[in-house]
């Protein structure tokens, strides 16, 4: 089994070089650059002025010369410098934005666990009742809802007209004199309709999947054996059922290692969080190339990372897939 | 406004730039009877600042912030009128082309240097520094030779008289004691500036705000507010519920904000509403390259035959007015005496019947030899106001018998692929208004190549001629003639029609007290802003 895992970490190299050669061909397929921001449609720009600032970002050069020494920085782990005018190291601005995108998400993927679960659970055992309508169309309801649109609503709600919690940002206005505990709070105030409005649309697609699963697994020759012996329906639903079908919701998780560090823009905009979506959002829009690349890595780095860990953790956990290797 | 992305003021304030300078706001005008201190202001922007060292910097969330912390040695006062910032006087040499600043004595930087014209010389060569990435080496570069003979006088000298000369020392002068002889690009100072401005920088959490603070030796007077705060909301109507419970004291509103969302008796208490015309217009530009808009009558029927009333009613609910030409009205350089074009659909029809459209087969089209009169209106993505203006238009030019299509595009892919390489047929876009009337760079028929501004391709003699004596001639009256005259020519060519002016809606919170709406907008006395002690807000 080791072997196989470093297998597969060895092939994630080429791997990840062609992933980073593509995504770097693709970004300087977009017509733009990022000096068009200082430069363009400014009349006190001429020319000349507009190539020498392209000479100071290597825009010059030809893209293969420019893809062999950002390649080269990346060897040393160096990500390079913003080509916004800030001109700060990539790496830095990505630090900054991590720690606010990776929380939310993390509470968000808790709170959709915590609630999606039994509801798949529960609808699948109680299949085509009251319950199983009701929540099924609970939440279709919240996956077509806009976010936009419940976040302007709740806020106004909560925030304008009964005044119970902030609007938007991450912390008050004075949070500086708080006292720690006061500082959580405030904290975890700002964070309440982020994490909601975020795992509100998250909710359909979990609960529906847990629900299948849980079909699936009821119907199984091994349940039929459970009833038959006479156990509890609690214990065949909760010990010999639910273990089953649980097992998918690892590849679920594998797959959402990567989905940690990317926002939504909408939704960053939104709540005036700086996050990783609108990060990565202006940096596109600006043709900011080494942020674009940056993010790029990362998230290339992590979907591979998540999916090996995704097939080692389902090989521990799964007894017939480890015989199956 | 409203509209799906952030990224629709950023554009439109960063592309569409044509003032630089944070240079007109503050001013030193009559102190207030009472001096109180205190209180904190949270101002809402949209955008995050970029770099706070103004030469490396282009977008206004920066220059806004610039505009406190660091002066110039000129500004605009609040009927836009030049007036001394760090200069206390200055003479200008009787050829025109030697300026000559003396300086404020007694200014010191907010660490305590004395300010001195070495400062100035030394801002003047990173600007024309080659190493040094800005974008506003151009104006810089016109100068033969700069000097500082002793450290209270600073000299330029120029190849030839430039009208825009004296307000292009106006750019925030950066302290040589902190910046000489360093690698500019990786200065701390781009994330925590240090300039002689009202306020002095404190704080930045990037994405979330930027603290400044009352500079108590300024050299006008310590200003009456103690803290500004910047909070960036980066979603407009995000902004206006901030706004509304508290968590802002100033933002620009949309129209629909100012003109329904805002009548309601509690926000009237708790806001004042300013209202008062941009320095900014919207038009529709023709490339004048395409054969179908080489007849002026053409365009001058298509004039005819847009509303502007309607625009204004419907894009901008009222709130802004008529365009005339490139210049803002009730502004010195600008010729309300020009042509216009009523809407009159007959009179358009007329015009185009005389160019030689008609509809020859009855559908409704007008053609010529066998073509159709039809084309497409490039507009960019997220800006609504520029769409829906091209909604409205499309159906009245439909309505002469012209067939438009409207297509929105990304920015950068409409730049590139369309606009630059003159691959268009018409545009809706709008340009900044400058104080100063140089428009050369837009007008004139050097600028037509790949690039340049005059994209639409506008070529005429006289105008050529009008905009260089008008960019080299200094007296106000001369050049006033040349401008006019320029308005006179395109009102008669329509080049582009000129569609708008929207206004500035800010609103502030009613606790601060000594706003003075004035030609330059709000923010020109910002430092006599005061909030009475009872109604102070923050302590700290």
């Amino acid at each position: 089994m080791f072997a196989e895992i470093a297998r597969r970490i060895v092939m994630m190299v080429p791997l990840l070089l062609g992933i980073t050669l593509i995504s770097f061909t693709v970004i300087h397929l977009a017509p733009g650059e990022p000096t068009d921001l200082q430069t363009q449609l400014n009349p006190e720009v001429s020319a000349e002025l507009r190539e020498r600032l392209r000479a100071q970002y290597d825009l010059d050069q030809p893209l293969l010369v420019q893809y062999g020494r950002w390649l080269g920085r990346l060897a040393r782990l160096d990500f390079g410098e913003s080509f916004a005018q800030d001109r700060r190291p990539v790496a830095e601005k990505i630090a900054e934005r991590l720690p606010v995108t990776i929380s939310i998400n993390l509470l968000s993927i808790g709170l959709i666990l915590m609630v999606a679960v039994p509801i798949g659970i529960l609808s699948a055992v109680w299949r085509n009742s009251t319950f199983d309508r009701l929540t099924t169309v609970g939440v279709f309801i919240g996956f077509a809802t806009p976010s936009f649109w419940l976040a302007l609503l709740l806020m106004d709600l909560f925030g304008v007209r009964l005044g119970w919690l902030p609007i938007a940002g991450l912390r008050s206005f004075g949070y500086e004199y708080l006292d720690w505990g006061r500082q959580l709070q405030d904290l975890l105030r700002h964070l309440v309709l982020p994490v909601f409005v975020s795992a509100f649309g998250g909710l359909a697609g979990f609960s529906r999947y847990m629900r299948g699963n849980m079909l699936e697994v009821i119907r199984q020759d091994y349940i039929l054996t459970a009833r038959a012996k006479g156990l509890p329906e609690r214990t065949v639903i909760g010990r010999h059922a639910l273990r089953n079908a649980l097992l998918p919701v690892i590849t679920i998780l594998g797959l959402s290692i990567p989905g940690l560090i990317g926002g939504s823009v909408i939704f960053e905009t939104i709540f005036a969080i700086p996050g990783m979506g609108k990060l990565f959002f202006d940096g596109v829009m600006m043709r900011d190339y080494p942020l674009i690349m940056g993010v790029l890595v990362i998230g290339a780095v992590l979907t591979l990372l998540g999916n090996l860990l995704a097939d080692v953790a389902y090989a521990l956990a799964d007894p017939r897939i480890r015989r199956r290797s | 406004m409203g509209n799906h992305i952030d990224m629709r003021s950023f554009f439109i304030i960063i592309f569409l730039s044509f003032s630089i300078f944070p240079g007109c706001r503050r001013g030193a005008s009559e102190p207030a009877a009472e001096r109180v201190v205190g209180d904190t202001i949270l101002m809402g922007t949209i955008g995050d600042a970029s770099n706070l060292l103004p030469v490396l910097a282009s977008d206004s969330a920066s220059s806004d912030i610039s505009g406190l912390v660091y002066n110039g040695l000129v500004r605009y006062d609040k009927n836009l009128q030049l007036e001394g910032e760090l200069a206390e006087s200055w003479s200008v040499s009787p050829d025109n082309r030697t300026i000559t600043f003396h300086l404020r004595r007694g200014v010191r930087w907010h660490d305590g240097t004395p300010f001195t014209s070495a400062d100035v010389l030394f801002t003047y060569q990173l600007l024309v520094d080659p190493k040094v990435p800005t974008a506003y080496a151009d104006r810089y570069l016109q100068v033969q030779r700069a000097e500082a003979p002793d450290p209270h006088t600073f000299r330029v000298h120029y190849a030839q008289p430039l009208a825009s000369a004296l307000i292009s020392w106006g750019f925030p002068i950066h302290p040589r004691h902190l910046l000489a002889g360093r690698d500019v690009l990786r200065s701390p100072l781009s994330r925590a500036p240090v300039g002689t401005g009202p306020f002095r920088f404190v704080e930045w959490v990037p994405g979330q705000k930027i603290v400044l603070e009352a500079n108590p030796d300024y050299f006008e007077g310590a200003p009456g507010l103690h803290r500004v705060v910047y909070r960036i909301v980066p979603d407009p109507s995000t902004m206006f519920l901030e706004l509304r419970s508290g968590g802002l004291d100033f933002m620009g509103l949309s129209p629909i904000q100012y003109a329904m969302q805002t009548d309601t008796p509690a926000f009237r208490r708790a806001f004042n509403k300013y209202r008062y015309p941009s320095f900014s217009y919207t038009y529709l530009g023709f490339n004048l390259r395409r054969p179908l808009f080489q007849d002026r009558r053409v365009r001058q029927a298509l004039a005819h035959a847009v509303d502007k009333q309607e625009l204004i009613d419907g894009v901008l609910l009222g709130l802004g007015q008529e365009a005339t030409g490139p210049y803002k009205p009730g502004t010195w350089p600008h010729n309300p005496e020009v042509r216009r074009y009523p809407y009159d659909p007959e009179r358009a029809r007329q015009l185009l019947a005389e160019a030689g459209w008609r509809d020859t087969d009855g559908d409704g089209i007008l053609d010529r030899g066998g073509r159709p009169f039809a084309f497409t209106i490039l507009t960019n993505q997220g800006n609504d106001q520029r769409i829906k203006a091209g909604e409205i238009i499309q159906r009245r030019f439909r309505e002469i018998g012209v067939d438009v299509r409207l297509r929105v595009l990304e920015w950068a892919t409409f730049l590139k692929e369309f606009l630059n390489p003159g691959n268009f047929d018409a545009t809706i876009m709008g340009w900044n208004i400058p104080i100063d009337p140089d428009l050369f760079n837009v007008w004139h028929s050097s600028q037509t190549r790949p690039g340049e501004l005059n994209f639409i391709g506008f070529r005429n003699k006289e105008v050529d001629r009008l905009l260089e004596q008008g960019r080299h001639t200094l007296d106000e009256q001369a050049r006033q003639r040349h401008y006019h005259r320029f308005q006179e020519i395109l009102a008669e060519e329509q080049p582009y029609l000129f569609l708008f002016v929207p206004d500035s809606l800010p609103a502030v919170a009613a606790r601060f007290r000594g706003i003075d709406p004035a030609p330059a907008g709000i923010m020109h006395n910002f430092i006599h802003w005061q909030v009475p002690p009872q109604e102070q807000k923050y302590q700290r």
